[in-house]
């Protein structure tokens, strides 16, 4: 090659790109297998889906080894779009477990919608969804975050809107849309005040030249940082951005909305992350009180909303659930806010990635039950609960784990430390006024994750009936209730996160 | 006294934190062939009072094994790490203050199995309930021993959702508020001596107990101290309860099963006094000291405060429930455990860890014989029982009557029984207080304190007229029983450490008040 060609034409490491791009290519296949495959073997195509996912997740284990960078300026090596590094790969695991999670939920839900859900379309918007939310924590400008973000979110809209004829489901879909769109653009306006100030669409670049913008463009520059943050507050679902999520919730199919209530978070605060710490560091004093603040409001509106709710409404377990994950965002926020103070800030990242593993893992396993609970009872109320332990004393007493981990008390001993960790970064920022406020906000969660955990304990109301439950949702449950007792045993396997380097 | 091997030492301080747990996991499951017993219920429940009886067992051995003449040293230590990224390490050991509360835990909650085996609180299944019994009382060990802050914040927790599901699944009348009421009050407080902890955790770059309290970390300033204290002494002070943090505590009483409520008082409450010896008098003397005095006035407002509550109920007319007022009575005596906390001097530490002791003896005996009580009659309503004339409990079951006497006048100190000990010395101690707190202050709370000893005698008198004495009924109206064998066998052991324990101090004192100098000093002497 001659050198003029060798400038110009990158080479790509593959191995690095390697775990979106297996999701985004089984998706494309499925999407055309779909057309020649049979009515009777549709199945297979979830299958297929399923095994993707898992091979993306695994092709995470050769980028162990250390950090890798690609798509890099030809000019200046250093200056990278892609970047695989711990933090990356983290984020990575999160979002494509979460999604193996929700697809081995969605085999039943597909399947029990007996043609209902289209199939092929359905896999296809799940496994391009993924691959966009694990591009976007290796996303190092502002072009791919933003691609990124959008090839998360798109498919999205599409996957709650998917219940044909169902009016709920169109309307929800429309909500999420339209208010997702609006932050979109408003971020992208932000970027494009940020791109006019530095020149610029690098994060790093952008943390060196920031520093250095003309004293005229002063304001330009802090404008656009609060619209860029204002899209990533939206995806994470922080107050005042969060009025989709219950309807959105409730009219989507059951594991859609575990796979937003998880992976959605993840795409917004991996977005967030990246913009604030990374991008941003010298507009700290901005963001950061911007950030504690949100964190508040979500947290407290969040459990108030999950307080709020009526066991016998319809839907209201997977309300309580919607409502109880922006409670949760809200602790999410907590480090990010924490970093903005502290002089260690990836270690303050680090709580947030180790609460947001512990999250998924208990999350989804209560959205699992939550699924094998609406089988047979399709309104899904939480009084819906009553007697649960009878019937299936298994189930119970793992959606009972799930709830005192979300909770964070004892016997749920990840969600403990996990809430341990966030409460220290908040301390070590010296944001004593947040943890106050997350520590109100703790006993309000208490209530309603006790009050659901009771009512599974509860003598039922009638005979209990029993149902097989399907191998996938049985699969996706038992996974969920090892992972959280493992990580109850040995909380390290996710603390450490909050004690290492991450970028 | 006996010389046991390091590493067995070792083995069973942590068989009695962790055998429990297995014990309550093994509960759940099916019963192994052969263990079967007559029927499920009596299997598990059985199957409870193995475990605690080998937990008891394993405690008595340990204690044997500790060495009496060095009771300031931690003993049977382990000390592994478990999460390095917050720095937590399973850090457990005993020494003079701890090992007294881990006998009577195992022991109150020993008789507590085998009291229900016999008498199984109405509710559902005694399969959860056996399981929870247990997950709490390893709970309640781990809280003494374990040498690790956020371990022992974990402990803490632990003990939340048992007792929750105790009080709202096998209690009385208005159980569920009661149970709200206890877990969220807790909770709250617990969450804000999270942050105190952790304060102090990042400040001195450790959360071990035994290096806080013998190095005088710098970074421990007077005013980090200030809002540690301030943090964490909330947290244990709900859980002690002092006033005006106590109004959980009678709704929980009157609440739970007496079995319940004899580990709630027994066990639970020394949890909250327990760490204000541990980990704040010694990691944080400076805040502590500034905290004292309000610390001693809250306390003295307890004691007559829980007095005066405990006179209203005993009044004929006011419909006062016998559960509830001993649970005011509680609020008093933790109130004279905390005033001898206060004074930051050996005497009245000593003295509140006695009290402590006492307490748990003496207010357990008292709700399993209310709850005996209630069982037979159907009530524990002071007016109902006593109608005109008092319950002539003497006439109708003499032992049922001598014993609550007995445990009446315990309750008010009265001098060679347990009682007396600790409250005298809280109150020398207040007499002659640490030498940076305002002694006139200190005179005026022990004065107070000292009249609450006569309202609590007052109250408890009263309890003791209306109940045990008056006319016996000339018909034969409906028999009450008397003490019944496995009832001896539950209550005896708590007389008899009552009596000895208010005849021969020392050998409480002897262990504590060695281990309470060396705190007291900073952790060197």
């Amino acid at each position: 090659m001659s050198p003029l060609a060798q400038s110009l034409v990158q080479s790509v490491d593959w191995l690095a790109i390697a775990p979106p791009t297996i999701a985004a290519v089984v998706g494309l296949v499925v999407l055309v297998a779909d057309l020649f495959v049979g009515d009777a073997k549709k199945a297979l195509l979830g299958w297929v889906s399923v095994a993707g996912l898992a091979v993306s997740a695994l092709a995470l284990l050769p980028l162990l080894d250390g950090d890798r960078s690609t798509f890099c300026l030809t000019g200046d090596p250093d200056v990278c779009s892609y970047t695989a590094d711990r933090f990356t790969l983290v984020i990575q695991l999160l979002v494509l477990g979460g999604a193996l999670l929700a697809a081995l939920l969605s085999v039943t839900a597909l399947k029990d919608a007996n043609r209902g859900l289209p199939e092929g379309e359905f896999w296809f918007l799940l496994l391009s969804s993924a691959a966009g939310a694990a591009l976007l924590p290796a996303s190092r400008d502002l072009a791919t975050l933003i691609v990124a973000l959008e090839v998360a979110s798109l498919p999205a809209f599409a996957l709650v809107g998917i219940k044909h004829g169902d009016r709920k489901s169109s309307e929800a879909a429309l909500k999420f849309f339209l208010s997702s769109v609006t932050a979109t653009a408003v971020s992208l306006m932000g970027i494009s005040f940020v791109y006019a100030s530095t020149g610029t669409l690098y994060l790093t670049e952008i943390a060196t030249r920031i520093e250095n913008v003309d004293g005229q463009l002063h304001t330009l520059a802090q404008a656009g940082v609060v619209l860029t943050l204002v899209g990533f507050a939206f995806k994470t679902a922080a107050v005042p951005f969060h009025f989709w999520v219950p309807d959105t919730y409730v009219g989507a199919p059951l594991p859609v909305a575990a796979y937003l209530s998880v992976v959605g978070k993840a795409v917004g605060f991996s977005g967030l992350i990246l913009v604030t710490v990374i991008a941003l560091p010298s507009y700290a004093d901005v963001w950061g009180p911007a950030l504690a603040a949100l964190a508040a409001l979500t947290m407290t509106i969040g459990n108030v909303g999950a307080l709020r709710q009526q066991a016998t409404r319809a839907y209201s377990a997977v309300r309580l659930l919607a409502w109880s994950s922006v409670g949760q965002a809200g602790y999410l926020l907590v480090p990010i806010a924490a970093a903005a103070y502290s002089e260690d800030a990836e270690k303050a990242i680090g709580s947030t990635l180790a609460y947001a593993l512990m999250y998924a893992a208990v999350n989804l396993g209560a959205f699992a039950v939550a699924a094998l609970v609406a089988r047979t009872k399709p309104l899904n109320r939480v009084i819906d609960y009553r007697g649960l332990y009878a019937s299936r004393p298994l189930a119970a007493l793992v959606l009972g784990f799930f709830l005192l981990c979300l909770a964070g008390l004892p016997p749920g001993i990840i969600g403990l430390f996990a809430k341990v960790t966030v409460f220290s970064a908040a301390v070590d920022a010296g944001l004593g006024w947040l943890a106050v406020v997350m520590a109100v906000n703790v006993v309000i969660a208490l209530f309603y994750y006790l009050q659901w955990t009771t009512l599974l304990f509860r003598a039922p109301e009638g005979e209990p009936e029993t149902h097989r439950v399907p191998a996938p949702l049985t699969a996706a449950i038992a996974l969920t209730a090892v992972l959280g007792i493992a990580l109850s045993g040995a909380p390290q396997l996710v603390l450490r996160f909050s004690d290492t380097g991450l970028f | 006294m006996i010389d046991i091997n390091e590493s067995v030492m070792q083995f069973l301080l942590a068989f009695i934190v962790v055998g429990p747990l297995v014990g309550a996991a093994a509960a759940l499951l099916p019963a192994p062939p052969g263990l079967k017993g007559k029927s499920p219920e009596q299997a598990v429940l059985r199957h409870g009072v193995t475990v605690t009886g080998a937990v008891l067992i394993a405690a008595i051995v340990l204690t044997l094994g500790f060495d009496h003449d060095h009771p300031s040293k931690m003993q049977a230590t382990t000390d592994i790490s478990w999460i390095p990224a917050l720095d937590v390490r399973i850090h457990l050991g005993t020494d003079g203050i701890s090992l007294p509360l881990l006998v009577l835990t195992a022991l109150l909650t020993f008789l507590c199995a085998l009291y229900s085996y016999f008498k199984m609180p109405s509710g559902p299944t005694p399969k959860a309930f056996v399981a929870l019994l247990l997950v709490l009382e390893s709970g309640t060990l781990a809280t003494f021993a374990v040498l690790d802050l956020l371990l022992f914040f974990l402990a803490f927790e632990m003990v939340l959702i048992p007792m929750y599901f105790l009080i709202a699944r096998w209690g009385g009348e208005q159980r569920q508020a009661a149970a709200w009421k206890f877990i969220l009050y807790t909770l709250l407080g617990s969450v804000v001596m999270l942050l105190g902890l952790l304060l102090i955790g990042i400040k001195a770059g450790t959360f071990d107990m035994v290096a806080l309290a013998t190095d005088n970390h710098p970074a421990l300033t007077t005013s980090v101290q200030v809002i540690a204290v301030l943090a964490i002494g909330i947290g244990l002070a709900v859980k002690t309860p002092m006033w005006p943090l106590h109004s959980w505590l009678p709704d929980a009483h009157t609440a739970a099963p007496t079995v319940g409520s004899v580990l709630l008082a027994g066990v639970l409450l020394k949890m909250g006094t327990y760490g204000f010896v541990r980990i704040l008098l010694p990691i944080t003397p400076d805040g502590m000291s500034t905290f004292a005095p309000y610390l001693a006035a809250f306390a003295v407002v307890g004691i007559i405060y829980g007095s005066l509550a405990c006179l209203a109920l005993a009044k004929q007319g006011a419909k006062g429930d016998l559960k509830r007022l001993i649970a005011y009575s509680s609020v008093g005596h933790m109130g004279f455990v905390l005033l001898g906390i206060a004074t930051m001097t050996p005497t009245g530490v000593n003295g509140a860890l006695f009290a402590n002791i006492a307490h748990g003896l003496i207010t357990g005996l008292l709700f399993f014989l209310v709850g005996a009580l209630k069982d037979r009659t159907g009530t524990s309503d002071l007016d109902t029982l006593a109608e005109e004339t008092g319950a002539a409990l003497y006439g109708k079951a003499p032992r049922l009557g001598g014993l609550l006497a007995f445990g009446a006048v315990a309750s008010l100190g009265l001098p060679g029984l347990a009682g007396f000990w600790g409250e005298m010395l809280a109150l020398f101690g207040a007499f002659d207080p640490a030498d940076d707190l305002s002694r006139p202050a200190f005179l005026t709370f022990m004065a107070i304190a000292a009249f609450g000893t006569l309202l609590t005698a007052a109250y408890m008198l009263i309890v003791v007229r209306r109940v045990c004495m008056g006319a016996t009924p000339q018909q034969e109206g409906p028999k009450l029983a008397d003490v019944q064998t496995y009832e001896f066998a539950a209550w005896t052991p708590l007389v008899a450490l009552t009596v000895v324990a208010g005849l021969w101090p020392k050998a409480l004192l002897g262990l504590t008040d060695p281990a309470v100098q060396q705190l007291l000093a900073g952790g060197t002497r």
